[in-house]
């Protein structure tokens, strides 16, 4: 078990820069998980701290030591590979104590034939084989021991690859996308098998992921990367609440965040729709903005303090434990507002066809400025009778 | 209403009608394939098979069947024995030698990014061309007087080797010439099973400890190359029992018939002396040396290449 401090990563292939500038420390026993679309560069990160690839400038420290120099086996790191990376023509007994027959025995003791002259291998192998007992009993995949990986369900192989990573008591486990192979349900039911693993062995991982879900559930801390640069580290709830930018608040989150054109108006105050918002945001008047609503923060019905929003229903995604509703904004630009409700709650307060008012809490919204950067509110939700009042008007209108 | 119930009734009988129409248009369309298999394949393997118990010789008006006289004969001519072990000795050097050279051959190619194409041309210019064109030029590269490696073994310090014309060396010679001709064949075949190793396993290799290149190859390359491996093996070992035109062309089965092959024993019965129904024999026990053989490779293989 370690740290893992990574300093001033950089990586192109050819002239494409993968990896800007990366800092990163992750602390002891920290499941850290690296999110971003395909093509961000959070799978070469990982492979530079296993050591498959080799970074242009910056270090990888690993438990205080530097490991830039070693090779992948010398680095007391696991990694559990997207496609499970098996070797098919071995056991899976044979495939989780690999690690352990090439480190414990020598060149001599791992030639067919010629390795029965040695005395001590017949030691060691029974070694090894108690610790491989050992480990697939945490897993639960003693039972096919003489199988071969070609003879095992998704959900095994990947059983079967994490016990090769753990055999060898690594300081680091690492990840990249190893639930991406397994259908929907057996990847619910392995996300919290995982999270379970990490909290018992208390090892530091470092996770790669595409699927936000994934990311928001198991992590301690996560880095939203695009493009090769971290644009949000924290926890997930952190990141939830408030995203650092609009491409992290468009990431995290399903479905993805209503995004609305406003303006700065006077004073620093928020235009929507030609109507000022009491919320204050340090940005100079004029300049454009974008307010972000979740999907989970549009209300239905609109509560004392909402601010209103005049839409158009245009469909609803029935997912049984919730619903989904499609508005258009009434506006000069067409634009699609997205409102998720619990199942009981849609069952009241459905709306029929045609115009309705939506609610949104201010203290729910989320302002960017023209570069994508959040905005934080200055006393936005100080002024709560001027909205009451607007409130009224907008029904008047409506 | 009733109308409905009486095309309701039909559907089965309906059913019935188009099913035999499709078996038919099924034979239909398989037939001139099976015509064409028997023209070209069977019937001539059973022309052979008949031929093999007769005394037939071509142009002969009249022949009978002598029974198993000519598998006997066979047996104890001298010159299929010795042509049945110079093949054998043929087979045993090209096909290892043909086999892991071109695999090892591969393995360095493989590798590269932009020689790599360069390296597949230059290996498999000796299977386009034609090998009776190249024996020529092997006899001279041979020539015990005028050839360049007789005069570079000479500037060495060497004596003189008589290749093609040592009873002891013309069967290695001649499988040197054998191994130089298929190798580019088999390495586009290994390079073709090298590309389908997913890169992963070479990184699981590299985390797990094995990253010497042994290791690698013991881990990941050998196991995952077995399918090509079994296939080049047996295509290796058909080819090379066929051996016929290098020496045809380059030793007439000579020196004193150390270098008579079996499909060289039969060319000449069958072509020179004209005992066609002696060379349908050979021939059939040709046949059921590449047949056990290959046959033999395949079950002891596949239980072990294929995961």
């Amino acid at each position: 078990m370690a740290a893992l401090t990574l300093q001033g990563i950089t990586k192109s292939f050819g002239a494409t820069p993968v990896l800007r500038p990366i800092d990163l420390d992750i602390a002891d026993g920290e499941f850290l998980t690296l999110v971003g679309p395909s093509g961000c560069g959070k799978s070469t990160l990982l492979r530079i701290v296993a050591g498959l690839e080799r970074q242009d400038a910056g270090s990888v420290t690993i438990g205080g030591l530097a490991v830039d120099h070693l090779r992948p086996h010398e680095r007391k790191v696991a990694m559990v590979f997207q496609n499970y990376a098996l070797y098919p023509h071995m056991s899976v007994f044979e495939n989780i104590a690999l690690p352990l027959t090439m480190s414990r025995l020598n060149v001599f003791e791992r030639i067919p034939l010629l390795r029965l002259l040695s005395p001590r291998r017949r030691v060691v192998m029974q070694q090894i084989a108690s610790e491989v007992e050992a480990v697939a009993g945490q897993l639960r995949i003693e039972s096919y021991f003489a199988r071969r990986p070609g003879q095992l369900s998704g959900g095994q192989r990947q059983r079967v690859a994490l016990g090769r990573a753990m055999v060898r008591h690594p300081d680091v486990f690492l990840m990249d996308e190893p639930l991406s192979n397994l259908d929907a349900k057996l990847r619910v039911h392995m996300r919290s098998e995982l999270a379970e693993l990490h909290a018992r062995l208390g090892v530091t991982m470092v996770y790669v992921t595409h699927d936000q879900v994934e990311a928001m559930t198991m992590a301690d801390r996560l880095a939203v990367m695009d493009q090769g640069v971290i644009l949000q580290l924290g926890t997930p709830s952190e990141v939830y609440a408030r995203p650092a930018s609009i491409t992290v608040a468009q990431f995290i989150g399903s479905p993805g965040i209503n995004l609305l054109p406003g303006r700065v108006a006077s004073a620093g105050q928020v235009e929507l729709l030609g109507s000022t918002l009491p919320a204050r945001v340090p940005a100079a008047p004029g300049s454009p903005l974008t307010i972000g609503v979740r999907p989970e923060s549009v209300r239905l019905q609109p509560r004392a303090g909402d601010w209103l929003l005049p839409c158009r229903f245009r469909r609803r995604e029935n997912l049984g434990s919730e619903s989904i509703f499609h508005f258009d904004l009434d506006g000069p630009q067409p634009v699609t507002i997205l409102c998720k409700v619990g199942h009981d709650e849609a069952a009241v307060t459905a709306p029929a066809e045609g115009k309705t008012l939506l609610g949104i809490a201010p203290d729910s919204c989320h302002f960017f400025d023209a570069g994508g950067h959040r905005l934080e509110p200055q006393n936005g939700a100080s002024n709560v009778p001027e909205i009451a009042n607007r409130r009224q008007a907008a029904i008047g209108q409506s | 209403m009733s109308t409905a119930t009486a095309v309701h009734g039909r559907v089965p009988m309906g059913r019935r009608n188009q099913q035999f129409i499709e078996s038919l248009a099924g034979i239909g369309f398989a037939t001139p394939a099976l015509i064409l298999l028997i023209l070209t394949n069977l019937a001539p393997l059973v022309v052979l098979g008949v031929l093999s118990f007769t005394n037939y010789e071509l142009g002969a008006v009249a022949f009978n069947s002598v029974g198993l006289k000519n598998f006997a004969a066979a047996m104890q001519d001298p010159v299929i024995r010795r042509s049945l072990g110079n093949t054998l000795l043929y087979v045993a050097i090209v096909v290892p030698a043909g086999v892991f050279l071109a695999m090892l051959i591969a393995i360095l190619v493989h590798r590269r990014t932009k020689s790599r194409s360069f390296y597949e041309v230059i290996y498999f210019l000796p299977v386009t061309t034609t090998l009776i064109a190249m024996a020529t030029m092997w006899q001279f590269l041979l020539h015990p007087r005028l050839g360049p490696i007789n005069a570079f073994l000479v500037s060495l310090g060497f004596e003189r080797v008589p290749f093609l014309s040592e009873p002891r060396l013309v069967i290695p010679t001649l499988a040197a010439i054998g191994v130089w001709q298929l190798i580019g064949f088999n390495m586009v075949l290994f390079l073709a099973g090298l590309s389908a190793i997913p890169r992963e396993l070479y990184e699981a290799a590299d985390v797990d400890g094995a990253s010497h290149p042994v290791d690698r190859f013991l881990k990941v390359t050998w196991p995952m190359l077995g399918p090509t491996t079994m296939f080049v093996t047996i295509t290796t070992f058909i080819t090379a029992f066929k051996v016929f035109d290098t020496v045809a062309v380059l030793t007439h089965g000579g020196p004193m018939g150390s270098s008579e092959t079996l499909l060289y024993a039969v060319y000449l019965e069958g072509f020179q002396y004209f005992h066609l129904s002696y060379a349908a024999t050979l021939t059939l026990i040709f046949l059921a040396f590449t047949l056990v053989f290959s046959v033999a490779q395949t079950f002891f293989l596949d239980r072990r290449v294929h995961y």
